[in-house]
């Protein structure tokens, strides 16, 4: 089976940040593979390790300096990657349906049997975008999966889905299927040397929406972001001064005080 | 399509809390509409939820009555048909687990414009919705185009509804396909030998430990307190602690008398689960850090350097 893994490089703000407009600003964002993606990757990667999966293809929406970025994904083992950018992207936030469409324009060239992505992306954090492309594209769905046993035979996936409060739900998901990948779902691997030297013969293709068919309308977004602002601290914790020394004496008294003793 | 219909989320026999908090989220929104406010009440014992969930402000209760459990095929469907059937051009969803499983293909299907997970919004002739982004460092407001929209809501960030309404409770037939996707059981994940729900002091210990190997500075402190160790998402799924340490949405709710976060950032999923402690204390470099909102007393600085000298301090 082919299976493809969505992925995303978002963008960490640096401790101290200045915010320019409705974005922090560039100089004070790091780049990296979204959290969430990677453990979808390392999934995809140990089915074509188990003999399920044939091809693992990642595929991402984002400009060229993602492609750094990507080819993690391609040195940690998926075989190829596909990487939309246009201008129409850069004019605003793209809503779900924005990159649903994107990503099935890529679903109708590549056939997959699976779809492995993220839960969500660390920076938007809307959590969406997998479920959304399942219901387009006709395939079954499943979010939140912190375990996963692909039964190709039977044509399922055996999943669990992590609810709140230390509850599993188990559920049989028919194929084709998008899942979403929680953390922990597997320990996703560093890449080698090896692997790094592989990624640079490994094919990115960059794409843009013509290329997919696709004009700037039909990505055109339903959401402005119209500020961003750094919340007004709420704190009114008492800040325990002093060197470590003295302010862990300070906390000491705090804690005698409660009743706290071995 | 100026009403506003909310869907209620039960698991297990139990309405979630979640349910409440979206009713207030959705009269408010009615209320800026000028319409009446439906609520959708899908599978389980639906007579029994519709009369717990028929608080002060809903108008309309609609039950589907289809299994038991959670199945994302019914609730889209279900959605689906009270879109088309009632005024409601605005749906409000619990920003859940199960939540995200249908929201995002309701709002596909229905070709609706989606945002997740409000902490707050404004409506005045079109909707205006605060949310955070990277990882809570900002908040942003967001302007959705058109006046029809599915939104979810963060649990916590609304008044749960009280009072007793007087809504009109009618069921309604679903048609659904065959669901593809089939519930064969839930696992409590969350057992074991130590249940750190039950202690009186909590050190909890985040990704600031950065190393398995450092987790012994963290269980010195537990030793030298008489504390039971606990932890944030991270540290469990790397691995280093089992998922029965684990504090927040995913994993335990605690309320000890004391809680000592060391390490941990106080993303909101893990404050879900440990904001209802009596007195939490926070050991962290970043000032910043959303933890220090919630602390009642705070150290900035180093764990490796603090911790070790509040181990002597007990010792």
């Amino acid at each position: 089976m082919k299976v493809l893994v969505t992925v995303k490089e978002v963008a960490e703000p640096d401790d101290d940040f200045a915010i320019e407009g409705t974005d922090i600003a560039e100089s004070d964002l790091e780049y990296d593979l979204n959290e969430w993606d990677d453990y979808a990757v390392e999934a995809a990667v140990q089915l074509a390790e188990a003999g399920i999966a044939d091809e693992v293809v990642a595929v991402t929406i984002g400009p060229e300096r993602s492609e750094e970025t990507i080819r993690m994904a391609l040195a940690k083992g998926a075989d190829r990657a596909v990487r939309v950018w246009d201008d129409a992207f850069e004019a605003g936030f793209a809503d779900v349906a924005a990159k649903v469409t994107t990503f099935e324009a890529v679903v109708e060239a590549e056939e997959p049997d699976l779809i492995l992505g993220g839960v969500q992306a660390a920076d938007t954090g809307f959590g969406a975008t997998g479920v959304a492309l399942a219901e387009r594209i006709g395939f079954e769905h499943a979010a939140v999966v912190n375990d996963l046993d692909i039964d190709a035979d039977a044509g399922v996936a055996r999943v669990h889905r992590e609810l709140e409060g230390g509850v599993e739900e188990l559920t049989d998901v028919d194929l084709p299927a998008v899942l979403t990948v929680q953390t922990g779902l597997n320990e996703p691997r560093y890449a080698s040397l090896r692997g790094i030297r592989q990624a640079q013969r490994k094919e990115i293709d960059a794409t843009d929406l013509a290329d997919l068919g696709l004009t700037a309308d039909d990505v055109a977004s339903a959401l402005e972001i119209t500020s961003m602002y750094e919340p007004e601290s709420e704190s009114d914790a008492e800040i325990l001064e002093g060197d470590a020394g003295e302010s862990a004496a300070r906390l000491a008294a705090v804690l005698r005080d409660k009743g706290v003793s071995a | 399509m100026s009403d506003v219909l909310v869907v209620a989320e039960h698991r297990r026999g139990e309405i979630r809390d979640v349910s409440y908090e979206a009713i207030t989220a959705g009269r408010e929104l009615a209320d800026a509409r000028d319409g009446d406010l439906h609520l959708a009440v899908v599978s389980g014992d639906v007579e029994q939820f519709a009369a717990d969930l028929n608080r002060e402000g809903v108008d309309a209760i609609h039950t589907v009555t289809n299994g038991e459990e959670f199945d994302h095929n019914v609730y889209q469907a279900a959605v689906g048909r009270l879109l088309d059937e009632t005024d409601a051009g605005a749906v409000v969803i619990p920003n859940s687990v199960n939540g995200l499983d249908y929201a995002p293909a309701v709002a596909e299907a229905s070709g609706l414009p989606l945002v997740t997970d409000a902490v707050g919004f404004e409506y005045d002739d079109g909707l205006t919705v605060t949310r955070e982004m990277y990882g809570s460092k900002v908040e942003t407001t967001v302007d959705v185009a058109g006046d029809r929209f599915v939104l979810t809501v963060r649990g916590g960030e609304w008044a749960p509804a009280e009072g007793v309404g007087d809504a009109a409770v009618g069921a309604v037939d679903v048609e659904h396909p065959e669901s593809g996707a089939r519930v064969t059981g839930f696992e409590e994940v969350a057992g074991g030998d130590v249940d750190i729900a039950d202690a009186d002091v909590l050190v909890s210990v985040g990704r600031g430990i950065d190393e398995e190997e450092n987790l012994e500075v963290v269980e010195e402190l537990a030793d030298a307190l008489g504390a039971t160790l606990s932890a944030s998402r991270p540290i469990v799924d790397n691995g280093w602690l089992p998922k029965n340490r684990q504090v927040g949405q995913s994993g335990k709710v605690v309320t000890p008398d004391v809680y000592i976060a060391v390490g941990i950032s106080g993303a909101v999923q893990h404050v879900a689960g440990m904001k209802g402690s009596d007195t939490i204390v926070a050991i962290n470099t970043d000032p910043n850090a959303p933890i220090f909102d919630i602390a009642d007393y705070g150290i900035v600085g180093d764990l490796f350097d603090v911790v070790p000298e509040l181990v002597d301090e007990f010792a």
